[in-house]
């Protein structure tokens, strides 16, 4: 759509030609006129017009451009808290701190739909809104479009002179060879020409720039394709986390990740039967004395079975480089400590052996987790507590000063039971359950609870002869995310798509040029065809016309059809040299 | 001394020219004061050809015969002025002031240039000093987006003769060098892992060109608002008589937000790509995601605007401002109140 100025000019030319035969102009219409609030027809007719009327007056005003920008607008608005309170997929731990920080206001947020805004009724609304305003507004404007590219340029104005740029001279040529020079040239730059005979004369007419309509189409349809491609990725999409510790493995089966979401048409068949082993992860952090601590390197090393009984092949995988096995996608996405320990009864028997997966709770890895040895006996055992790979006493407590192992400690408190018999219920093994068990308590002072540290190798005793428990050694895990997106290539096309059409509907300038002939008859006298614009076609009050051998008047006249073009003037007086103006008459520009 | 020292002494002399280049394009504001408003528009009529007495009907026609920036009646009013042109009523001392007021812009001008050269030496050496591109954080951002704001400035300025964009873009640099060298200041450091990626390096220029052109397009965006008052109160003097017309302010603005909102949507896609190669995910509606999203929205907002009746101009002005503002905001409030994945901030 062409601003209002624009379709000022535009109007001048179209009051000027009743009869105009294409949609053209009526391209402007779709989006714009009805939007443009200009015309106050639908308004009036209204209440009158029932049901039916009044729908279709919600449709018109539901598509109109005014709707499109405010719809624009509240879809901004409408994201921005979502930056500005927790929300319950990025940060649950946040929305529930915030909801017991904020007893009335929490759960008044809460339903409202303002911990998941981007899924609330209101937003959706939003953006629905948009679409279907956009549906309403680019299937009109693709069906005038459809027209306006088969049909021939519009009719030469009658009075060239008015238009934002005109020229007029005279010729010694005939006019048959000047319109002949002019649609030969213009079609060189691309016009679409058409030759016209009417009432005014003979003339050619020529328009280009339908590539900007088009592109402005493509870019909107292709915000279709983008939210097409979105959707059917929310249907397909699946997601799933698995922490794996090195030397242990994984496959890609539903029972194996630690988490999974999917959606609504996601089907098992989705998840191709690889299986992989963390043979090697390499860290390296920041020691010098700027960003300390800071990441530098992470490195995995991998062995990939594509399907059972295929060969395995070794990759790596490192932050920013993900692994595509088959389709899906396999990303590091953390990673953090687990200590390996030994647990040895009452009995003196091995009740538990291996690494245990800690969660790191801070930058410098202070990690918090959970050991349990259901098989001790006669008592079960438990043990919680923290690992530091670099441990230190601060005025908080203990904690890791350094992400990396330079100082290992593990610092734990025990719990005792009887004996369970397995449940079957999955219980997290990142917390501990203490019904059943009691803490084991510090034999010299009995009102505390017993705590020990450990270092790699040392084994601590614990009291009444409950068995002992040893740090054998500190092993790296790291959390693999593995998923496939498959709509989001229709959406990276889709954009792709958009922002080439973008460019073409912000950069293409259209434009429409005409230069009309008629023969040098009215000889000083004024030009019946042109009553008021003498002075700025100024050749027909010229004395040069008397002069012998100049027997075609020629008008030029363009118009650029979109906002904040340049270059019309210049390309006008181009054209006008090149069919043979006079330099005398030229006129500056 | 290393590049790291050379580098931050040539940033923080950048900002004390601009400021310099800053306080002399004020000087060239206040002495315009006492331009005569009278013998400031003659001239405007002067170049005005037959086509564009047309076009005065027909507005726009204007916008698009009456020609560009680089065209005749642009250039006219912040050229010196051939003599003659008024110059017969006017008195002798009117030329002395318009003398003036030039020099102030030339000087101006000139420390810009100054300003800008130590910048890139900054810019420049900030990348020797660490061994990679060098925008990899808040401070590294700034500097390197200051660049190519004053770079396209002076393109601007000095092919086409748009000088009177030197107050606030001077303005803009002395605040984003010198924000940059005081609080989002930090010692050159490897990059974190995420960021080792060509997207990255693809995702930050297209941040910062587009960001440049949003800038350019906001700050004429604000000189239009300002001059357009003035014309419709009948009150336009000193400086504001050396501004091209309102009308064709707003087209220079609109052709710089025009120009970034490609490249901003491609920025936006680019960035969902690499967040997809860094952290498993294409969109996460992290705060920076989110806002990017909200100044494109806000960008779509203002096209639209401009072809909407009744909010083309001023109020399509006030959407564009507004969507510098988002961009901002983005750029630095998001970096510092909300925590997010993007916090390369490292302030
Ligand atoms: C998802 C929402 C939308 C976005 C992001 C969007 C974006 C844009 C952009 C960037 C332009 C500028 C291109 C140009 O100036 O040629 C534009 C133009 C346009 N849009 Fe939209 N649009 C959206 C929805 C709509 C809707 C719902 C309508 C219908 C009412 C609409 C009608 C138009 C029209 C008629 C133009 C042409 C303006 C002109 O030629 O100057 N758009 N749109």
């Amino acid at each position: 759509m062409s601003s209002d100025l624009q379709t000022d000019a535009t109007r001048t030319v179209e009051e000027t030609e009743p009869g105009r035969p294409d949609g053209t102009g009526g391209s402007d219409g779709a989006g714009g006129g009805d939007g443009n609030g200009r015309d106050p027809g639908p308004s009036k007719g209204a209440p009158a017009l029932g049901l039916v009327g009044g729908l279709r007056f919600l449709w018109t005003q539901l598509t109109s451009m005014r709707t499109a920008l405010v719809l624009l607008f509240a879809l901004a608005v409408a994201a921005i808290p979502g930056s500005v309170i927790p929300q319950r997929k990025i940060s649950p731990i946040a929305v529930d701190d915030f909801i017991s920080q904020h007893r009335t206001l929490g759960p008044l947020y809460d339903k409202v739909g303002l911990f998941a805004v981007y899924s609330s009724p209101w937003f959706s609304a939003v953006y629905l809104l948009l679409f279907v305003s956009l549906i309403g507004c680019i299937v009109p404007r693709v069906l005038t479009y459809a027209r306006a590219v088969r049909a021939k340029p519009v009719r030469t104005p009658r009075n060239l002179g008015r238009l934002p740029v005109a020229e007029s001279w005279e010729s010694a040529d005939e006019a048959s060879v000047v319109l002949d020079r002019a649609e030969a040239e213009l079609r060189r730059r691309r016009y679409r020409v058409a030759r016209r005979t009417d009432a005014g004369g003979e003339s050619v007419s020529a328009e280009r720039g339908y590539l900007r309509e088009a592109g402005n189409l493509v870019f909107h349809l292709s915000l279709l394709f983008v939210l097409l491609g979105v959707a059917i990725n929310g249907l397909t999409q699946f997601r799933g986390s698995s922490v794996v510790v090195v030397g242990q493995g994984f496959s890609n089966s539903l029972s194996q990740y630690d988490d999974f979401s999917a959606g609504g048409l996601f089907s098992e068949r989705q998840l191709v039967p690889f299986s992989l082993q963390l043979t090697d992860f390499q860290v390296r952090f920041e020691t010098g004395p700027v960003q300390t601590g800071a990441a530098r390197l992470f490195k995995a090393t991998l062995k990939v079975t594509d399907a059972p009984g295929e060969p395995a092949r070794t990759e790596t995988l490192e932050v920013n480089h993900p692994l595509n096995i088959d389709g899906t996608d396999v990303h590091l996405i953390g990673h953090g400590y687990a200590p390996v320990v030994t647990v040895k009864d009452a009995q003196g028997n091995v009740a538990f052996s291996g690494p245990v997966v800690f969660l790191p709770q801070d930058g410098n890895f202070t990690s918090s987790g959970v050991i349990k040895v259901p098989d001790a006996r006669p008592e079960r055992l438990a043990f919680q507590g923290l690992f530091l790979p670099t441990g230190a006493m601060t005025p908080a407590g203990p904690q890791s000063v350094f992400p990396d192992l330079l100082q290992p400690q593990l610092l734990l408190n025990a719990w005792e039971g009887k004996p369970q018999a397995d449940t079957g219920v999955p219980e997290s093994v990142y917390t501990l359950d203490t019904s059943g068990l009691t803490q084991v308590r510090d034999p010299k002072n009995p009102n505390q609870p017993f705590r020990f540290l450990l270092r790699p190798g040392y084994e601590q005793k614990l009291p009444n002869g409950l068995g002992t428990i040893q740090l054998t050694g500190v092993q790296r895990w790291v959390k693999l995310q593995v998923g496939d997106s498959p709509g989001v290539g229709v959406a990276l096309v889709a954009i792709g798509t958009g922002v080439l059409g973008l460019c073409f509907s912000l950069f293409v300038r259209p434009r429409r040029v005409w230069i009309r002939v008629r023969p040098a008859a009215s000889v000083g006298g004024p030009d019946p065809n042109h009553p008021e614009d003498g002075d700025a076609t100024g050749a027909a009050a010229d004395p040069a016309a008397t002069r012998e051998g100049r027997r075609t008047v020629v008008d030029v006249g363009a118009l650029d059809r979109a906002d904040a073009r340049t270059g019309l003037a210049e390309d006008v007086a181009e054209l006008a040299t090149t069919l043979g103006r006079p330099a005398t008459t030229q006129k500056d520009v | 001394m290393n590049e790291q020292v050379l580098s931050n002494l040539s940033m923080v002399t950048s900002v004390v020219v601009y400021l310099l280049a800053m306080f002399a394009h004020a000087a060239e504001w206040a002495s315009a004061r006492r331009l005569d408003p009278a013998a400031e528009t003659v001239e405007g009529s002067v170049t005005e050809t037959a086509s564009q007495r047309v076009a005065e009907r027909e507005l726009v026609a204007a916008g698009a015969g009456g020609g560009s920036v680089v065209e005749a009646p642009a250039a006219e009013t912040l050229d010196s002025h051939p003599d003659g042109t008024g110059g017969a009523d006017a008195p002798a001392e009117a030329g002395a002031v318009r003398q003036r007021v030039e020099s102030f812009g030339r000087i101006g001008f000139a420390l810009t240039v100054i300003g800008f050269a130590l910048s890139v030496l900054g810019v420049v050496l900030r990348g020797v000093a660490a061994g990679r591109a060098p925008w990899g954080n808040m401070y590294e951002f700034t500097t390197a987006a200051m660049v190519f704001i004053v770079a396209v400035y002076l393109v601007l300025a000095g092919r086409f003769r748009m000088r009177w964009l030197g107050l606030p873009v001077t303005l803009l640099a002395a605040i984003g060098n010198g924000l940059a060298v005081t609080v989002f200041y930090v010692a050159v450091a490897p990059l974190v892992p995420a960021l080792h990626s060509v997207w990255f390096l693809i995702h930050i220029v297209a941040a910062a060109i587009s960001g440049a052109a949003f800038n350019v397009g906001g700050v004429a965006s604000i000189l239009y608002l300002i001059k357009r008052r003035a014309e419709n109160k009948g009150a336009v003097r000193g400086y504001l008589t050396r501004l091209p017309e309102a009308r064709k302010i707003d087209v220079i603005a609109y052709r710089f937000n025009a120009f970034a909102f490609p490249l901003w949507t491609f920025t936006v896609a680019a960035g969902s790509i690499w967040a997809e190669y860094a952290w498993g995910r294409y969109w996460g509606w992290d705060p920076k995601e989110t806002w990017a999203l909200v100044t494109w929205v806000i960008y779509a907002c203002y096209l639209h605007a401009r072809a909407t009746a009744g909010w083309r101009g001023r109020n399509a002005a006030i959407i564009g401002i507004i969507g510098m503002a988002s961009f901002w905001f983005n750029f630095i409030g998001v970096n510092l109140l909300f925590a997010g994945l993007h916090s390369y901030a490292g302030v």
